[in-house]
């Protein structure tokens, strides 16, 4: 059994806020380099351009990349030889959260009730994803998520019939319908499988997994790769603008699902695709 | 094409942006988003005046990162405009001549640009360090309780947008679809 205080917590989740707000993972700034070199318009390449400048801005000078400093979404997977004292691992995360956009000067984004709509005024409560696993570490990824596009995600309930080429028309459908509004280039997380509720975790997840990760299977591999050049041949381009580079990637999680049933969620992210992981 | 206008914004300045032009607006604009756009839409609805003047005036859909000392504003990137589309025909018609924000419009917007010879901008969303820097000066000037969703005066310098669609009812986002 290891214990670990919950203020090690706290601290971890305070510092990973900031830290994600201000710069981006080695990943997604090559992709968005990359991009800009391959971008045929020329207005999408004048937006890409200032994208790279806003980068460096930044962190610089530290300003958030973003001014959605999001809703912080966490995932944090616990070694079940873990045990956790000073108290609740809950309250814990949420004080993270707490510190890190209050003293990094954060955005508070949340709202207390989704109708009366009272801010919280400290970006709290987080979205949490508790995960048991063997060991003794805790790992954590720390993944704000923007709302311009969050609201452009979508779950379909697709029939077995439909099979691979609904999904496919699905993608392409979310995306289209995303646009402009979704601030592309976008990074595209996909959740194939399992229930409702478990394919949307998994598009979101797949948001957080690394470019340089490939899929396990070999014909999602081949779906995502026939996926990123069909979204990228739609014309949306950088900022809605016209152009090639509409995703940087699109990322596929699969799950065993029931008998009856095809569920494919589409989790749309920004070219401010903001993931930090550590493990303690 | 590029031009540089300043603001409040004159109807000579709007009918000679067309779809498409790369412009710098130099000058004052507002912020107000969603939460902003329903107070003062219910201010109307009851029959009361608004906090601030709208004639000829830009609102920059926006709600800053908090400013570090020493500094205007924080982050200041625009937010998604649908979600304004419900109220801004009522602005629009109360005088309001220019919109910046990210992403489409509805037909409703677009008929009521046209009617009123207003015009929307489009600035880079995602981009609101580098945006930050074209923010001279910050000041809440109505519902400072809504916090990062109030009413701001911002004092804008060569802050860089495109016009999505102009006084005529043309579609940026549209035209580049159908090509």
């Amino acid at each position: 059994m290891r214990e670990i205080n919950v203020t090690e917590i706290t601290n971890q989740i305070k510092e990973m806020c900031i830290e994600g707000n201000h710069y981006l993972s080695s990943d997604m700034k090559e992709a968005l380099y990359s991009a800009y070199e391959k971008e045929e318009s020329v207005i999408g390449k004048q937006v890409l351009g200032q994208l790279k400048e806003n980068l460096d801005i930044a962190s610089k000078d530290m300003i958030p990349i973003c001014q959605d400093t999001g809703m912080a979404v966490i995932f944090i997977k616990v070694g079940q030889e873990v045990h956790f004292i000073g108290g609740s691992l809950e309250e814990a995360i949420n004080e993270g959260v707490r510190q890190g956009y209050t003293e990094g000067y954060l955005r508070k984004s949340v709202v207390k009730d989704p109708i009366y709509r009272e801010n919280t005024k400290d970006n709290t409560p987080a979205v949490i994803h508790y995960e048991i696993t063997t060991g003794d570490k805790v790992e954590i990824t720390f993944a704000p998520k923007g709302f311009g596009s969050e609201n452009m995600s979508r779950v379909f309930m697709l029939k077995p019939a439909d099979g691979i080429e609904g999904v496919k028309e699905a993608i392409i459908t979310a995306v289209k319908d995303a646009g402009p509004n979704a601030c592309p280039p976008m990074v595209i997380g996909v959740g194939i499988g399992g229930t409702f509720e478990k394919c949307a975790l998994l598009s979101k997840k797949a948001l957080t997994r690394s470019f340089n990760e490939e899929a396990k299977e070999e014909y999602i591999r081949d779906l995502e790769k026939e996926m990123l050049e069909k979204i990228n041949s739609l014309g949306i381009g950088p900022g809605g603008l016209g152009g090639t580079q509409t995703a940087f990637k699109v990322n596929i999680e699969t799950y065993p699902t029931h008998i009856a049933g095809l569920p494919v969620a589409i989790n749309i992210c920004c070219h401010v695709n903001r993931h930090v992981h550590r493990t303690i | 094409m590029e031009k540089h206008i300043s603001a409040p914004l004159s109807n000579d300045t709007i009918q000679n942006l067309h779809s498409g032009d790369y412009v710098y607006i130099t000058g004052t604009i507002y912020t107000a988003r969603d939460a902003a756009h329903k107070r003062m839409y219910e201010a109307l609805e009851n029959g009361n005046k608004l906090p601030i003047s709208l004639e000829n005036q830009i609102i920059y859909y926006m709600g800053p990162s908090p400013a570090r000392e020493g500094r205007p504003i924080g982050s200041a990137g625009p937010t998604t405009s649908s979600r304004m589309d419900k109220y801004a025909p009522s602005l629009l018609d109360l005088g309001l001549k220019g919109m910046i924000g990210k992403g489409k419009r509805n037909q409703a917007v677009i008929d009521s640009i046209k009617k009123n010879q207003a015009v929307y901008f489009a600035a880079v969303g995602g981009a609101g360090a580098l945006l930050s820097k074209c923010i001279k000066s910050s000041e809440v000037v109505a519902y400072d309780d809504l916090g990062t969703e109030a009413i701001r005066k911002l004092e804008v310098e060569n802050f860089p947008v495109i016009v999505i669609i102009d006084s005529e009812g043309n579609d940026l986002y549209q035209t580049v679809m159908q090509k």
